[in-house]
C-alpha cells in the first residue's frame, strides 16, 4: 500500500516538489484511490494479453524524406531563458 | 435579425452564408457581444491576452469554431489552463485547426476553459477559475471540456471542439444540454492535441444539434500522416446518415449501467427515451457488459500512467513557466511543484507510482489486461447489436465545490463514459430530458469502431422526434 | 598467467545515416547552427506526435542480420522515462522487453585464433540533444535530438582490452560494409560504454562490475579497460571490496574517475509507447533485406584468398576497410591476365606502404584503378624498372597525374635497346677492368657489380635483365 515514504519517492521520480502537508494529504487520497483500484485484483487475468492501443494497427511508417525544420527564432520564441541560439538551463553537473 | 445570429446552429448559418444573406463578420460580432454580455458570469472562455497577437490564425471566415485550450493554435496562446504552460504560443497548428481553415471556417479568437490538462470532470481545476453551468450558475458544466460545452449551451459559441479521454466531451455535453461526440479512436488526428492519455484521447465536436455534429465531423475527420495512430479509412459524408430509417435497429441496454448510484430522474428520462425510440421501430434488448465495474479503476491507472509520461516535458527548459533555481534538479522540482495544480500533481504521482519498479505488474500491466476484457465485452455485443444506449452520466450537473475535495467521488462521475475510451469506440451524448430542478440530462449512444453513422442515424431520429435540443437556458 | 580474469561487455550506440531523423522529417546533418534542425516533433513540443522512419527499420534489420541476430516477428517501442535537459520530452523512445533482435554474434581475431563474441540484442532508439557546459550554466542544442540510434549490446564474452579493441574494429568494419553509418567516433556517430568486472582465473561467478563511460576512441576504450583492470586488481589484492559504480575515462590524465550521482537507483518506468503502433516483421521482409546485404568482411577475405590467391593475412588487411576492398577488387578484376599475382603484390607491397607512410587508407590515396593498371602495364612491358615504378606511384599520389605523364616528363623509360646499352657497357668495361678480371677468374659477384655500374651510368634507366644478359654474353665471349 502507499505511504508517505512511497509518495515522496515517486514525487522525486516525477520531479515534483511537495510541501510537507501536500505529501500527507496525497498519501491519504492516493491510499483511498488505490484501495478502490485494488478491485482489479478480483479479475482473473491469467490468460489475458494486455491492450496498449485502442485500435490494432501495425507497421505505420513514413518515407525518409526531409521536411522543413522550424526557423530558429520560432524554436526559441517560448524559451524561459536562452543564450544565442541555445536554450539555457542551470549548470548540469556530470 | 443579426443580433440573434448567435442562437442559430451552424447548418442554419451556413445556409445564410451561402445565400449571402449574412457575412462571417456578422456572426463574429454577434458572438463577440454575446460573450461580452454573458461570459463574466459563465467563464467559458479564457481571459483575452492583453496584447493582441498577430498571425493569420484567426481570420474570420465561415462559421468560427470555439477551441479548447489544449488544441494547438499557431501564433495563439495554448496553455491547457495550467500555470506551467503560461504564455505558451505554439509555432504550429493542430491538424484539426488546419482542417477547419481548409474547410473555409475559422477559429474563435478565444480558447475555451477546461480542467487543467483535461484532468477533471467539472472544469473547476483551471488557472482561470471555474466555468459555470449556463442552466444554473451554481452548478458545474461538467468537464474537462466544460468551457466548450458551456459556450455552446449559452450561445456564446455556434459550435466547438473538445477532447475526450474518459468522457470529457460527453459528460459536459450532458450537463449543459448540448450534443457531444467522441469519435472512434484514430478517426480524428491527435496531432496538436496536447496529450493527456495518448491511447484514450480523441478530439470531437460539441454542438447545438446532431446535424452540426455530423457537419463538424465531416471537417475534422480523416487520416493524418502526422499521427501514427490515425486510421487510413475513407471518411463518409456523415450528414447522409441523418434521416435514415432506424426501424429494425438493434440496440442493447447494458444492465450494469442501471444500478445503484444512477439518479432516478436520469433513469426515468433514459427509459422515456427508450420508449420513444421503440415507437420508431428500434429493437431494444437488455445486455450485459460484464467488466463495467472495472472500467474506472482501469482508466485511472492507464490514463494517469500515460499522463505521468506525457506531462514530463513540462520541465521549464523550453517553454512555459520556470521557477528560479541555480540547481537543475531543484529547478525541475520547483517548476513542476509550483506550475502544476493539485489534481495534476495527484494524477502524475499516481501514474508514476503505477509504472514504478515493483508496482508495474500489479497495477499497470493488470490494468492493460482488464482493458482487453472490457474491449472484448463490446466486441462481442457489437456482433449482434448496432448500438448500445446508456445514460451519459449517473446524475445531472452537481454543485460547484461539491466534489472538488473528494477525488474518488469526482472520478466516479465518469463511470458511464470511460469504457468507450478504453475500447476506442465512438460515443455521443445528446439531451434527453430535464430534472425537476431544470438541469439537462444526457443520453449516450455507443457503436462499433468507425460506425459513427449508426450513432448519427439513431441520435438524429431521437432528436427529430423530441424537443429537448430546442430548450435553452434562461440566461439573461 | 595473471591472477585475475577480466569479464567485459560492450554497449555500442550507433547513428544510422538516414537523411531524416527517426520520428520526424528534420535533417540529420552534422555540424549545423544550433537548434536549426528541429521541429515540433523532435523538440517534443506539446501536442506533437512521432512517425517512424521506414529506412531506420530497414537499416536496423540489416545490421541485426549481419550480426547474426534473430530478428523478432513482433517488436515495439517503449518509453524510457527520466529527466534530463537534453531530452526534450523527458522520455526517450527506445525498446525494452521486445527489442528488434536478439541473440547474435560477431567473430574477432585473437592470438588464440577466431573468437565468437555473443551479441545480446540490437535495438532501435532516438538520440538525445547536446549539452555545452559553461561556467555558470549549460546550453542546450536539440539538433541531434531524434537522430536514429542502434544500441548493440554484447555478451560479457570479452576478456581483454585487446579483444575489446578487436570487437569494435570488427563491428565498425561490418557496419561500414553495410553502409548504414559513418561510424565516426569523433562526431559521436559511434559511442561505446563498457562494463567490466574481475574474477579469479577459473572462477565462474561474476565480480562487482564497473560501468565505464566517456571514451571517445577505440584506443580510449582499450586504455580505459587496461587502467581499470590494473586499478581493480590492485584493490582486490589489498582485500578491498569493490563498489558497483559508473566511472568516466579522463583522456588527459589517462585514468578513470568515479562519477558520483546524487540520484538513487534508476527507475525508468518503461512502458509501451502509446503513440506508435507495433511492428510485425514478416519472414518475407527479412529475406528481402537479407538478400540486399552485401558481401561481409569474412566472406570477402575467404574469396580474396580462394580467388585471387592472397595470403589470409593480406586479405584481412585489405578487407578491413570496405573502400579498400572494393578498390582492390576493382583493380584485380580489370588487371589483364589470369595470374593476378603482380597486382595483388602491388597492393600489399608498394600501395600499402604508401598508405601507411601517409597515414591514409589505400582508398584514401585517391588513385584510380585505370592509372594503377597503366603503371603496372609499363612495368610488365619492362618499359620502366621496379624502382622507377615505385617512384612513379609516389608521384601519382602527390600530383594526381597519369603514370604516362610522369614517366615521360621524368624520362624514365628503360633502355632495353641493345645498341644503346652496348655503348654504355663498353664504357663500364673499360672503366672497371679489375672487376672484369675478377669475373673472368670466376668471381660471379663481380658481374652484379658491373650491372650496378651500368645501371648507375644509365641513371637507372637500363633494363637490368637485358644489361645482365649483354654483359654475360660480352665477357664470356
Amino acid at each position: 500500500m502507499i505511504d508517505k515514504k512511497i509518495v515522496e519517492y515517486v514525487a522525486n521520480l516525477a520531479r515534483i516538489e511537495l510541501k510537507e502537508k501536500e505529501a500527507d494529504v496525497l498519501s491519504t487520497q492516493l491510499g483511498d484511490i488505490l484501495g478502490f483500484i485494488d478491485k482489479l485484483k478480483e479479475v482473473n487475468v491469467d490468460k489475458v494479453s494486455p491492450t496498449s492501443h485502442a485500435i490494432s494497427l501495425s507497421n505505420v511508417l513514413r518515407e525518409d524524406s526531409p521536411k522543413e525544420s522550424l526557423p530558429v527564432n520560432s524554436v526559441l520564441s517560448n524559451a524561459p531563458l536562452k543564450r544565442g541560439n541555445f536554450f539555457l538551463v542551470p549548470k548540469v553537473i556530470e | 435579425m443579426n443580433k440573434k445570429l448567435y442562437s442559430l446552429s451552424a447548418h442554419e448559418l451556413d445556409e445564410s452564408l451561402k445565400n449571402n444573406a449574412i457575412k462571417s463578420e456578422d456572426i463574429c460580432s454577434a458572438l463577440e457581444s454575446r460573450i461580452k454580455e454573458l461570459d463574466p458570469k459563465v467563464n467559458a472562455y479564457l481571459k483575452r491576452p492583453k496584447e493582441p497577437l498577430s498571425g493569420d490564425a484567426f481570420v474570420s471566415t465561415g462559421i468560427p469554431v470555439a477551441i479548447k485550450d489544449n488544441i494547438c493554435t499557431k501564433g495563439f496562446y495554448t496553455q491547457c489552463c495550467s500555470r506551467i504552460l503560461e504564455g505558451f504560443i505554439p509555432p504550429y497548428d493542430a491538424t484539426v485547426i488546419k482542417k477547419i481553415k481548409e474547410s473555409g471556417h475559422s477559429c474563435l479568437k478565444f480558447k475555451t476553459n477546461m480542467d487543467e490538462f483535461a484532468f477533471g470532470s467539472s472544469t473547476e481545476n483551471s488557472f482561470s477559475g471555474p466555468t459555470r453551468n449556463p442552466w444554473n450558475l451554481s452548478c458545474v458544466p461538467g468537464g474537462s471540456s466544460g468551457g466548450s460545452a458551456a459556450a455552446v449551451a449559452s450561445d456564446e459559441a455556434i459550435w466547438a471542439l473538445g477532447s475526450d479521454t474518459g468522457g470529457s466531451i460527453r459528460q459536459p455535453a450532458s450537463f449543459c444540454g448540448v450534443v457531444g461526440l467522441k469519435p472512434t479512436y484514430g478517426r480524428v488526428s491527435r496531432f496538436g492535441l496536447i496529450a493527456f492519455a495518448s491511447s484514450l484521447d480523441q478530439i470531437g465536436p460539441i454542438t447545438k444539434d446532431i446535424y452540426d455534429s455530423a457537419l463538424l465531423m465531416n471537417i475534422i475527420s480523416g487520416y493524418d500522416p502526422n499521427d501514427s495512430t490515425s486510421i487510413n479509412l475513407p471518411v463518409p459524408n456523415y450528414t447522409k446518415a441523418l434521416g435514415k430509417d432506424v426501424k429494425g435497429f438493434k440496440v442493447g441496454i447494458p444492465k450494469e449501467y442501471f444500478v445503484e448510484g444512477l439518479d432516478p430522474e436520469v433513469k426515468a428520462s433514459v427509459e422515456e427515451a427508450i420508449n420513444s425510440l421503440r415507437k420508431l421501430g428500434v429493437d431494444f434488448k437488455e445486455v450485459s457488459l460484464r467488466h463495467t465495474e472495472y472500467a474506472v479503476p482501469v482508466y485511472y491507472i492507464i490514463a494517469t500512467a500515460e499522463a505521468s509520461s506525457n506531462l514530463a516535458r513540462f520541465d521549464g527548459v523550453q517553454y512555459g513557466f520556470r521557477s528560479k533555481d541555480v540547481n537543475l534538479i531543484d529547478m525541475y522540482k520547483k517548476t513542476r511543484g509550483e506550475g502544476f495544480g493539485e489534481e495534476a500533481k495527484r494524477r502524475i504521482i499516481l501514474g508514476t507510482f503505477a509504472l514504478s519498479h515493483g508496482y508495474y505488474d500489479a497495477y499497470y500491466l493488470r490494468a492493460l489486461k482488464v482493458r482487453t476484457l472490457i474491449k472484448e465485452d463490446f466486441d462481442s455485443l457489437f456482433k449482434e447489436f448496432d448500438c448500445i444506449l446508456t445514460p451519459t452520466a449517473p446524475t445531472a450537473a452537481f454543485k460547484v465545490g461539491e466534489k472538488v475535495n473528494d477525488p474518488l467521488k469526482m472520478y466516479l462521475s465518469d463511470i458511464y463514459t470511460i469504457s468507450a475510451n478504453l475500447a476506442g469506440i465512438p460515443g455521443i451524448s445528446l439531451p434527453c430530458g430535464l430534472t425537476k430542478h431544470g438541469m439537462p440530462i444526457g443520453l449516450q449512444i455507443l457503436a462499433r469502431h468507425f460506425e459513427e453513422e449508426k450513432i448519427f442515424s439513431l441520435a438524429y431520429a431521437f432528436e427529430q422526434n423530441t424537443e429537448w435540443h430546442k430548450l435553452k437556458p434562461k440566461l439573461t | 598467467m595473471p591472477k585475475y580474469e577480466a569479464v567485459i561487455g560492450l554497449e555500442v550506440h550507433l547513428h544510422l545515416s538516414t537523411r531524416t531523423k527517426a520520428f520526424c522529417g528534420c535533417s540529420t546533418e552534422f555540424g549545423k547552427e544550433a537548434n536549426s534542425q528541429t521541429c515540433p516533433v523532435c523538440l517534443g513540443l506539446p501536442g506533437s506526435l512521432p512517425v517512424f522512419n521506414r529506412t531506420v527499420l530497414d537499416y536496423a534489420i540489416k545490421v541485426a542480420l549481419a550480426l547474426n541476430c534473430k530478428v523478432q516477428e513482433y517488436t515495439k517501442f517503449d518509453r524510457k522515462n527520466y529527466f534530463y535537459p537534453d531530452l526534450p520530452k523527458d522520455y526517450q523512445i527506445s525498446q525494452y522487453d521486445l527489442p528488434l533482435s536478439l541473440d547474435g554474434f560477431l567473430n574477432i581475431d585473437t592470438d588464440a585464433g577466431l573468437k565468437r563474441i555473443g551479441i545480446t540484442r540490437v535495438h532501435m532508439e532516438e538520440d538525445a540533444g547536446k549539452l555545452i557546459h559553461e561556467d555558470n550554466a549549460s546550453l542546450v542544442d536539440f539538433n541531434r535530438t531524434g537522430v536514429p540510434l542502434l544500441e548493440i549490446v554484447s555478451q560479457p564474452d570479452i576478456s581483454s582490452p585487446e579483444e575489446a579493441y578487436q570487437y569494435l574494429s570488427a563491428l565498425k568494419t561490418v557496419i561500414e560494409y553495410l553502409d548504414v553509418s559513418d561510424c565516426d567516433m569523433e562526431k559521436g556517430s559511434l559511442r561505446c560504454d563498457a562494463n567490466i568486472s574481475l574474477r579469479l582465473q577459473g572462477e565462474s561467478s561474476l565480480g562487482v562490475k564497473t560501468e565505464l563511460k566517456n571514451m571517445n576512441s577505440f584506443k580510449g576504450v582499450k586504455d580505459a579497460l587496461g587502467y581499470e583492470i590494473k586499478r581493480q586488481s590492485e584493490l582486490l589484492e589489498l582485500g578491498e571490496i569493490l563498489m558497483q559504480e559508473t566511472r568516466l575515462w579522463d583522456v588527459k590524465e589517462l585514468k578513470t574517475v568515479s562519477m558520483r550521482t546524487k540520484e538513487g537507483a534508476k527507475d525508468y518506468r518503461y512502458f509501451p509507447e502509446p503513440d506508435l503502433p507495433p511492428f510485425i516483421i514478416t519472414a518475407l521482409k527479412i529475406e528481402e533485406i537479407r538478400r540486399a546485404i552485401p558481401e561481409l568482411p569474412h566472406e570477402k577475405i575467404r574469396r580474396f584468398v580462394e580467388f585471387y590467391g592472397l595470403l589470409e593475412s593480406d586479405a584481412k588487411v585489405l578487407a578491413s576497410s570496405r573502400k579498400d576492398a572494393l578498390f582492390a577488387e576493382e583493380c584485380f578484376n580489370s588487371y589483364p591476365g589470369k595470374d593476378k599475382k603482380p597486382i595483388v603484390n602491388w597492393f600489399i607491397g608498394p600501395l600499402l606502404a604508401e598508405a601507411n607512410n601517409r597515414n591514409l587508407s589505400i582508398s584514401g590515396l585517391n588513385i584510380s584503378s585505370a592509372h594503377l593498371l597503366e603503371l603496372l602495364g609499363f612495368l610488365s612491358r619492362n618499359e620502366i624498372s621496379n624502382l622507377a615504378a615505385k617512384a612513379v606511384l609516389s608521384d601519382m599520389i602527390d600530383t594526381a597525374k597519369s603514370p604516362e605523364e610522369i614517366i615521360k616528363s621524368k624520362n624514365l623509360i628503360q633502355i632495353s635497346d641493345g645498341g644503346a646499352l652496348k655503348e654504355i657497357m663498353e664504357e663500364v668495361i673499360s672503366e672497371n677492368q679489375k672487376s672484369v678480371a675478377d669475373y673472368k677468374s670466376g668471381k660471379e659477384n663481380a658481374l652484379m657489380f658491373l650491372v650496378g655500374q651500368l645501371m648507375r651510368k644509365s641513371q637507372g634507366k637500363a633494363n637490368p635483365k637485358i644489361a645482365k644478359e649483354l654483359l654475360k654474353e660480352r665477357l664470356n665471349a
